[in-house]
């Protein structure tokens, strides 16, 4: 016979309310976890779907996601004829915003080397990979445009003939693939009186980097060593933009939500004891009569440490139940995997068996005689 | 009637100090054997629920020794032995409410004391029912204590206490929340459970009319025990 779980049923009502509260707060904690999952999936998405072994950027930077790097369009055909090189492609990469002030869209356009790269190593959910050189688009649709939408960007509408999915930039914003020429059109606009202005000269658009792929057996740092030795490009492997990119550009806020992280844990950890201690309080009747009945410390201590157990439990299983129906529509992505629901498993269990102590102290402090007093 | 299951001598204890000192237990000594079964009157504030509880290893005197079943377990203010222990196996307490534990069912308390002295399985549920049985519950067996009357409480908190077959049962005014017929009715029943289990049974009462069902009656007055022999009109009136 469990004495906590007899209570907890006589109880449904106040224990499915106070596990729905736990539950919200366990669903945020997740959820901070998950915030900080989906920003190291959205970040490395592009780096992981170009696949490519080196990125040769401009000289002294950190690449494109980075900051500001800009290198010569000659720089794709001195790559191509290095030793253990099979591929080089140019790589253009810029965030632009269109829209009102008060429905900015975000936009992540990525220039594909064509006819190289048509896209079509993209995992496409909608539509096709692009078709022509020039106003095609591949979009993903956290941009919100359904196939064969059109949208104007510079002085072209661009089609969009394919949809993507998941593939945003490490500030969350969706990205548009175009060819590379399309994308110097779009990065490089100019109103027309600019244009007027500026004698006709329009500033060119030069690649972000360029992405080598290297020949089966050919070791990435050998070529980057190589390539090191040139003056006017800075070589990344794929392993270093990566980390170049978590550790630089989202360190602050996996930092910031680690923070936050532990304040509401703290938080919860503190409610679960409140809670925990006005039952025991509410419990010391039984409580005295148990001790008067010669029960051993274990069973009073163990009766209190299964209900707050109990209580991060059903707390727990609301907080998958409420994340399951409501990470999907949060602005950014959530990734829950079985690391953030086992994380979470074990802080409610370290949260639950510490709450416990407070009402657990109370218990010991209970004398069998209270029950003599009425 | 002639083994001692309680034994207690020159009990003496103190609240207070100074001015408001106060002496509950004033060399209190106090017997009671196997089947007999004991009054324990006198006026509030005498000291009976003080020596009470000093018999149910709830509150030591500070003075004085203590034996159960012939084996001495508190020495002058000492307990020589785990009293947890001691209440678990060999007392059973019995109060003015019945004081069940509100989430479980008549079977479940009388289990609970089974329980806690690690018995479990059928042969701890059969052991419930049959006491349940015995006491005239076997048909609210899974009834919770809001659905029983009080007697009816009253003798599911005498199964409790019966459980673990304790050799004492302590009772503290165990008639005083029911009516003067269902008040009889316990006191015949802890006379009953006296003689056909073997049991001593020490109770604290108000109740003059229930005074011949008790084979000895002590009265307690600032402190100090006295015995009297049973009131021979009370006798004479219970058996009219």
């Amino acid at each position: 016979m469990n004495l906590a779980w007899k209570d907890i049923r006589r109880q449904k009502l106040r224990f499915v309310f106070t596990g729905l509260g736990l539950g919200l707060l366990f669903a945020v904690v997740l959820a901070m976890g998950g915030i900080y999952r989906g920003m190291v999936a959205d970040a490395t998405v592009l780096i992981d779907a170009v696949g490519a072994d080196l990125w040769v950027v401009q000289r002294d930077t950190r690449g494109p996601f980075a900051e500001r790097s800009t290198v010569p369009r000659a720089l794709e055909d001195r790559l191509r004829v290095v030793d253990g090189v099979a591929s080089a492609e140019r790589f253009t990469y810029a965030t632009i915003q269109r829209g009102d002030v008060a429905n900015p869209v975000r936009i992540g356009v990525v220039g594909l080397s064509w006819p190289s790269n048509r896209g079509e190593r993209l995992p496409l959910v909608a539509g096709r990979a692009l078709g022509g050189a020039h106003r095609e688009m591949l979009v993903d649709r956290t941009l919100g445009l359904d196939l064969g939408a059109h949208m104007p960007l510079g002085d072209d509408v661009y089609e969009v003939v394919g949809i993507t999915r998941g593939f945003v930039s490490s500030g969350g914003d969706g990205l548009a693939f175009v060819t590379e020429r399309d994308a110097d059109a779009i990065l490089g606009w100019m109103a027309p009186e600019s244009r007027r202005l500026a004698a006709g000269l329009r500033p060119e658009v030069l690649p972000s980097a360029v992405v080598v792929k290297l020949l089966p057996g050919v070791r990435a740092e050998d070529v980057a060593r190589r390539l090191g030795a040139w003056s006017d490009v800075t070589v990344w492997t794929a392993g270093e933009q990566r980390d170049l990119l978590l550790r630089g550009v989202i360190d602050k806020a996996r930092q910031q939500i680690g923070l936050f992280r532990t304040l509401l844990s703290i938080v919860s950890a503190i409610i679960v004891a409140l809670i925990l201690y006005n039952m025991t309080v509410a419990k010391s009747h039984e409580i005295a009569l148990l001790k008067l009945m010669g029960a051993r410390t274990r069973v009073v201590v163990g009766m209190i440490l299964q209900q707050s157990l109990l209580l991060g439990a059903i707390g727990y299983g609301m907080a998958v139940v409420i994340g399951s129906v409501a990470f999907e529509h949060f602005p950014r992505r959530v990734v829950v995997g079985p690391v953030e629901l086992g994380g979470l498993a074990v802080l409610v269990a370290v949260i639950s068996i510490l709450a416990s102590a407070a009402g657990i102290l109370r218990a010991l402090r209970i004398p069998p005689t209270l029950v003599l007093a009425g | 009637m002639n083994e001692t299951v309680i034994r207690a001598e020159a009990l003496r204890k103190v609240y207070g100090k100074g001015d408001t000192e106060l002496v509950a237990l004033s060399d209190v000594s106090i017997a009671a054997e196997r089947g007999e079964v004991a009054a324990l009157l006198g006026p509030s504030g005498s000291g009976k629920s003080t020596l009470l509880t000093a018999l149910g290893f709830l509150n030591l005197p500070e003075r004085g020794k203590i034996w159960i079943d012939g084996k001495m377990v508190v020495a002058e203010g000492r307990a020589l032995t785990d009293l947890s222990a001691v209440r678990r196996t060999s007392v059973g307490f019995v109060f003015q409410k019945a004081n069940l534990i509100p989430f479980l069912t008549a079977r479940e308390n009388v289990l609970l004391a089974l329980q806690l002295n690690d018995k479990v399985g059928p042969g701890a549920d059969a052991r419930a029912r049959e006491l349940l049985g015995y006491l005239g519950l076997a048909d609210r067996v899974d009834h919770y204590p809001e659905q029983l009357s009080g007697g009816q409480q009253q003798r599911v908190a005498i199964a409790r206490a019966l459980a673990n077959r304790p050799p004492l049962l302590l009772a503290d005014e165990p008639t005083a929340a029911l009516d003067s017929h269902r008040g009889r009715d316990v006191m015949e029943l802890f006379r009953r459970i006296a003689h056909e289990q073997r049991s001593a049974v020490i109770v604290v009462t108000h109740d003059h009319r229930t005074l011949d069902v008790f084979d000895t009656i002590h009265e307690m007055e600032d402190g100090v025990l006295t015995r009297r022999p049973p009131d021979p009109s009370s006798l004479l009136e219970a058996s009219a």
